[in-house]
């Protein structure tokens, strides 16, 4: 769907993206991720077109975008705004005729979307007379009633309750399930563990991870083990045991090439009643963290 | 282009649609004329008070009073020193002593007026220019002349421009008067259409790059579409306003007239004029008529439009570079309009020069300038300018104008998306370098 082949980007002396790679398969939901000022949002306006790369290309469905706008693509910025003073129905119809699509056409796109969205009683009222979170979505209706290919979504869930969170988030799914490809930029580790099947991180202009998530995670995880339990552990119980945390009731060890029997075997010698074991895998949010500082230290 | 046409068509009908439109195109016709009917009422402002003035008329000048309702004169041929008491007792605003004339040699003649309150103006003015008007009647009964023979005596006397060459243009002495206020009027309205639009497209600019709409349009079009969706979709509000007005200003015009009887008033005061006044004023209203249609309207009305449209373009495409590099603080654009607004400003100013002298070097100059030229130039199209001259500005300003939409859409595109900061002309010379 769409290939970020070797794109760098420099504004005066500041390096913005140092070289930057990935692609984006069809169908998927695709976490850019990456700390303030990583080089997301150049890579994005990149992406829309907004932006010239200084080296490297953008190739989307197998042709590069070179200063051109891509029609099959819906962008969400995360700063975003409407016409303040423009009805909600004309507004929505003229950002999708915006992307080569007729009126007529365009006007039934919104209402269908508008009406899956409980909200064409709104046609008619303007943009400042909305609450904040009503704003929303209206913003992600006009991101995506031009049934793009590929959307970018740049924290789209700042300001919905949970409501509408996951009305959007199931959205999105269908969206996939249909074929489009969706980027989603976020700050929000959890969401992206919730949804994204493939990340890639940026750090300071350059990629420093790119991967399935699940694959991500068994990459980064540490060998780690957590027992719930009740009854009492002998006290030389750990003795032998690489213990991360002991609480009472609850045991964190670190199993070297990943033995889960000599633990089982020794919570079975000691009689005590095993709730749950389970693989600690870290989280999106730690693997994030570590890396991050890890590369700005070294 | 469709997309262009898109944009144009929503910077129009949002603006043509809007409350604040419909009613300021309303409104000014009817505050225009609100304006010139209290502008009229002030100036033909009289005081109904009546003036009582006790006259010692030792010169026979005033007598008998032809009473009218401002004055009211008695006459009186007591001492001076008696009279003065006589005013004060009898509550007159003086007395007015006409001494006697010894000869009809008298070149000048001093009345004196005793008061403690000064006479205002209009009244000294009216009761001045009785008291010569007699003073020349008595003059002239005494001369034994006729009021026919003096006016033999009166010869109007004018300059008429000929041309040298034949099939030259014939020109009366009003085509200079004529034109100039033509031309002021023009120049003007193209100054006021100019900062009023311009200052709207800056002003929508930034507001879209503030409300952060601009970077949901921009993945859609490429930033100089919006920009010039913009320009021509306001110029054609600006369009269709006058085309209103045009249309309006006239019909209310008219029918205030018919309403509120508004010819009575002019035949009323022409009444109190002398027939040959009345007769003269017509004429110089029938020579005005006879100008304006003589005036080669082929050539002003074309030239007009060509710069109207071009000074447009140009300084709304300025006003949009600038509208991109404002942020949040309105206050900033001050200092970036400055270096805008000032050659507009400047050329008002020599365009009331160029009026006075249309082919000086000044206005030469001016009207080649493109900063200048949309102002100027018509102007100086409305006098015989050769056409070389008014080929020549065209074409700089064309130039001009490609050149300048072309840097400001370079500026814009990169202004849209640079927030926090404040911007100089330093950063915007660094934009439109920008890959």
């Amino acid at each position: 769907m769409l290939q970020i082949q070797d794109v760098k980007k420099a504004f005066h002396n500041h390096k913005a993206l140092k070289g930057v790679s990935f692609n984006v398969p069809e169908g998927i939901i695709f976490g850019l991720l990456g700390p303030n000022g990583a080089g997301k949002t150049t890579l994005i306006r990149i992406i829309t077109g907004i932006f010239f790369p200084d080296e490297g290309q953008v190739v989307m469905e197998g042709a590069p975008i070179q200063g051109l706008r891509y029609e099959g693509l819906g962008y969400l910025p995360e700063e975003r705004g409407l016409y303040k003073k423009m009805k909600v129905g004309p507004q929505l119809v003229y950002l999708t005729e915006l992307k080569g699509i007729p009126h007529k056409e365009a006007k039934e796109k919104v209402i269908a979307w508008m009406r899956k969205f409980d909200m064409l009683s709104w046609w008619n009222k303007k943009i400042d007379e909305l609450s904040k979170g009503m704003q929303q979505k209206v913003q992600f209706i006009a991101t995506v009633a031009p049934e793009p290919k590929l959307i970018i979504l740049d924290e789209p869930f700042t300001g919905l309750d949970p409501v509408n969170t996951n009305l959007i988030k199931d959205e999105i799914r269908r969206l996939r399930n249909q074929g489009v490809s969706i980027i989603f930029s976020t700050h929000r580790m959890e969401q992206v563990e919730e949804i994204c099947e493939h990340i890639v991180l940026i750090n300071d202009g350059q990629k420093i991870l790119d991967g399935e998530v699940a694959r991500v995670k068994e990459d980064f995880k540490k060998q780690h083990y957590r027992v719930r339990y009740q009854g009492a552990l002998p006290a030389d119980f750990s003795h032998s045991l690489d213990v991360i945390a002991d609480e009472p009731g609850e045991l964190v060890v670190k199993l070297p090439d990943d033995n889960s029997a000599i633990l089982l075997r020794a919570l079975a010698d000691a009689h005590v009643q095993v709730k749950s074991f389970e693989e600690v895998l870290p989280t999106l949010n730690e693997i994030f963290i570590q890396l991050v500082t890890d590369e700005n230290h070294a | 282009m469709h997309k262009l046409w898109l944009i144009i068509k929503r910077e129009y009908l949002t603006r043509v649609k809007s409350r604040t439109f419909i009613l300021t195109t309303l409104l000014t016709p009817l505050g225009i004329i609100a304006f010139i009917a209290i502008m009229g009422w002030i100036l033909s402002y009289k005081s109904d008070d009546q003036v009582k003035i006790l006259v010692k008329d030792e010169a026979h000048l005033l007598q008998p009073a032809e009473q009218n309702t401002k004055f009211v004169l008695d006459f009186a041929n007591a001492p001076i020193e008696q009279l003065k008491k006589q005013v004060k007792a009898e509550g007159y605003k003086g007395l007015l002593y006409l001494p006697p004339i010894d000869s009809i040699g008298v070149s000048s003649y001093n009345v004196l007026f005793y008061s403690d309150k000064s006479l205002d103006l209009e009244s000294t003015y009216t009761l001045r220019s009785r008291i010569k008007s007699k003073l020349k009647e008595f003059k002239m009964k005494k001369m034994g002349l006729e009021a026919a023979q003096l006016k033999l005596l009166k010869t109007a006397v004018t300059i008429d421009p000929e041309p040298i060459e034949k099939g030259g243009e014939n020109r009366s002495s009003m085509t200079a008067v004529v034109a100039s206020a033509v031309g002021g009027v023009m120049g003007y309205f193209m100054f006021l259409i100019i900062i009023m639009y311009g200052t709207m497209i800056m002003r929508s600019v930034s507001e879209e790059k503030i409300n952060r709409i601009v970077e949901i349009i921009i993945s859609s079009v490429k930033p100089f579409y919006l920009m010039l969706g913009k320009i021509i979709g306001v110029g054609g509000v600006g369009f269709t306003q006058l085309a209103i007005w045009l249309l309006v200003i006239p019909l209310i015009m008219f029918g205030a007239n018919q309403f509120m009887g508004g010819s009575a008033e002019i035949t009323q005061m022409s009444g109190q004029l002398p027939p040959e006044v009345v007769s003269e004023g017509m004429d110089k209203i029938y020579q005005v008529l006879h100008e304006l249609a003589n005036m080669n309207w082929w050539v002003i009305i074309p030239v007009f439009l060509f710069f109207f449209i071009a000074g447009y373009l140009m300084y709304a495409s300025l006003f949009a570079a600038l509208g991109s590099a404002i942020g949040e603080d309105m206050n900033d654009a001050q200092s970036l309009t400055m270096p805008v607004m000032m050659p507009i400003i400047l050329a008002v100013y020599i365009m009331f020069s160029v009026i006075k002298e249309p082919d000086s070097p000044l206005a030469f100059w001016s009207s080649i300038f493109p900063l200048t030229s949309p102002i100027i130039m018509p102007v100086r199209a409305i006098y015989d300018t050769p056409w070389w001259q008014i080929l020549l500005s065209m074409a700089v300003l064309a130039i001009t104008v490609i050149g300048l939409v072309w840097l400001s859409g370079r500026i814009y595109r990169i202004g849209i998306l640079m927030y926090g900061k404040k911007a100089s002309y330093k950063d915007l010379v660094k934009w439109m370098r920008t890959k």
